[in-house]
């Protein structure tokens, strides 16, 4: 397991929280590894080690040989002997509680996600795990009802990818692509299944672009197991996502748009290389566009509310796509 | 914070969980090192810090005075049974599971609080978690407001702040009573009661402007009972059906409204085009779904929102 690097280890400031958890810890793991200890605490061996001195000259009221805490290494091992009362971990805490509690219901309530046999276990896992925890946390566990996260998870789909994945075979998507409008055939070998940014996405080595792809599963039409293994090439590479799922490559079209005050959400939902606003509440945005099907849809949506600045052709191609659409209007 | 102080804290707390009735803060002074050597207003400073360091980190310091205390000054214990984290086992599968949702939160504080727990529950003898690597649940709080609306949501403190709204409108000053924070579709919002407009309302937590500041009691909100966070979040952002709305689509075309589509007919007038059927309420909302399909999709009908069409594309063509 490696802990969140925000986790309470760094240092000195989280010592006194990290002391309190590694006693009974260490009361329950005795022979453990030193590594293994400095890994779980997420701190380094060296800073073990003067936590494990510190605790040496802690102990019971009189502080006599028979009341401290007492620890015993052999080689790279260590053992605990007595933990001077200290055998339970402290409770949870609310946040703690809080973070855990509404992660589990998160995993819970995706349609699709749980309910299916594989590798993390039977049906109802995450519900038996959420019960525990939630015991455990007695209650610390009141505030998780005030914080919630939604995912979408597509009951339809997202089985067929979790077991696809599960046991290494092939896929065949009928895709909507949405800035052409169109449905695309293709066969992809799963690699990993996301819940980002509220949805749920396969990654997956596409055979007919010869790329990773993410693929969004709200948008699959059908979905099949082929019998045939995945196979992604060994350099086929995760896509980082830590910035957001959709990073604009410096190849994609650079469109400038005016929007006024009522379109300004665009500047919220896409990542945009500027935003200039004006005190009317208007703004000038530059974004990249990797196809230009989807600038001109959205172009065409904002109506009166924004309009094309740059290329000229693009701001050509929505007038005329208008022309067209009203035409059927007349 | 210095290993003295630590070893201080450490012993104080071991202190205070092998007593069973209440200690006095002289008992204390006597029997924790690091006090003894300062004079009596400095300990008692320093105790007082100590207590408030013990609370913070969630230690339940019990304070009271027994029948056989000699003075009126209250003592301190710490009571086994509030301190110590219950008994709990998780199979294989449990762990994993763990494992998984323990991946979620991508920033601060939660972060940060994962880890932590995770500990507790290491050192309660839970394994440790193996998540499928397959999987990968993400949940991030870029928003800077959300630490602050987090906290008065779990505390049930009223907030102030600044807040931009969609529209030609400059950012306002929005007082609330905050029930909760939900994740809708990648984003956070606020739900709550909006103390100067009398009503419950949704907020984006990315339009909130500068610092939230936190007014009256801590205590002193409490969310209406069966409150459907999720439900409210999205009431926001999607259009309820109460009118339909007929919209011809040239074959193939549209597969996103065909999908949303209550019903589908050949198109009388148009050879290889469709007529669907879709649930709105506010013609412009209607408007942004249809519009973007340029020539491939025609609004039939009711008039308002084929009038809401017709005025986006007629100021695009000119």
């Amino acid at each position: 397991m490696s802990l969140a690097s925000t986790g309470p280890g760094h240092g000195s400031a989280g010592q006194l929280p990290r002391l309190l958890a590694l006693v009974p810890f260490l009361l329950a793991h005795p022979g453990i590894r030193l590594a293994e200890v400095a890994t779980t605490f997420a701190v380094s061996e060296d800073r073990l080690r003067k936590d494990l001195n510190l605790l040496w000259v802690c102990g019971l009221p009189g502080h006599g040989p028979g009341d401290l805490i007492d620890v015993e290494f052999e080689g790279d091992t260590v053992t605990l002997l007595e933990p001077a009362g200290v055998t339970r971990p402290l409770r949870l805490t609310v946040d703690e509680a809080l973070a855990l509690i509404v992660a589990l219901r998160a995993l819970a309530e995706t349609p699709g996600l749980t309910g299916v046999p594989d590798g993390f276990g039977e049906r109802d896992a995450v519900e038996r795990t959420l019960a525990k925890v939630e015991l455990a946390a007695g209650a610390a566990a009141g505030a998780a009802g005030r914080v919630e996260v939604s995912v979408e998870g597509e009951q339809r789909v997202l089985p067929v990818v979790r077991a696809a994945l599960e046991s290494s075979r092939r896929l065949h998507l009928s895709y909507h692509v949405p800035g052409r409008d169109e449905t695309t055939e293709r066969d992809v070998d799963p690699m990993r299944l996301l819940l980002v940014e509220g949805r749920s996405y396969l990654e997956a080595w596409c055979r007919r672009a010869e790329g990773v792809r993410l693929f969004r599963l709200d948008r699959v039409q059908e979905v099949t197991v082929l019998d045939l293994p995945s196979e992604p090439p060994v350099d086929a590479e995760r896509r980082d996502v830590s910035q957001g799922l959709f990073r604009p490559g410096p190849d994609d079209l650079l469109v400038t748009l005016a929007l006024r005050p009522g379109a300004a959400w665009v500047a919220d939902y896409h990542p945009c290389e500027s935003v200039v606003a004006a005190a009317d509440g208007s703004l000038t945005v530059r974004l990249r566009a990797r196809d230009t099907g989807w600038v001109r849809r959205l172009a065409l949506r904002l109506g009166e509310q924004g309009r094309v600045l740059a290329p000229a052709d693009l701001a050509e191609q929505v007038r005329d796509d208008a022309a067209r659409a009203l035409a059927a209007y007349a | 914070m210095s290993a003295k102080k630590t070893e201080r804290l450490l012993n104080l707390v071991i202190c205070l969980l092998a007593t069973r009735r209440f200690l006095s803060v002289q008992e204390i002074r006597t029997a924790v090192p690091g006090y003894a050597q300062d004079t009596e207003d400095a300990f008692r400073r320093m105790f007082e810090r100590d207590k408030e360091e013990l609370r913070e980190i969630g230690i339940p310091l019990e304070t009271g005075t027994d029948s056989a205390a000699h003075d009126d000054e209250p003592g301190y214990r710490i009571a086994r049974r509030d301190y110590e984290l219950p008994e709990i086992h998780l199979e294989p599968d449990e762990a994993a599971a763990l494992g998984l949702a323990a991946r979620l939160w991508q920033s601060a504080p939660l972060a940060g609080a994962t880890g932590s727990a995770l500990l507790k529950l290491r050192a309660a003898g839970v394994d440790a978690p193996a998540a499928p690597a397959a999987l990968e649940p993400r949940v991030g709080a870029s928003e800077p407001a959300f630490e602050a609306c987090l906290s008065a949501v779990r505390d049930g403190q009223a907030i102030a702040f600044s807040y931009r709204s969609a529209g030609p409108h400059p950012a306002a000053r929005r007082s609330v009573e905050p029930w909760g924070v939900v994740s809708w579709r990648g984003r956070w919002y606020l739900v709550g009661h909006d103390v100067d407009r009398g009503a419950e309302r949704v907020f984006r937590l990315s339009r909130m402007v500068g610092a939230v500041k936190t007014v009256g009691e801590a205590g002193a909100v409490l969310a209406p009972p069966g409150l459907d966070l999720r439900a409210m979040a999205g009431r926001m952002a999607v259009d309820e059906p109460r009118h339909l709305a007929r919209v011809s689509l040239r074959d193939g075309a549209g597969w996103e409204l065909r999908r949303a589509a209550s019903s589908s007919a050949a198109d009388p007038d148009r050879d290889g085009w469709q007529i669907v059927e879709l649930g709105f309420s506010d013609p412009e909302r209607l408007a942004d779904r249809v519009t973007g399909y340029g020539a491939d999709a025609v609004v039939l009908g009711p008039p308002e929102a084929r009038d809401a069409v017709v005025r986006r594309l007629t100021a695009l063509a000119s």
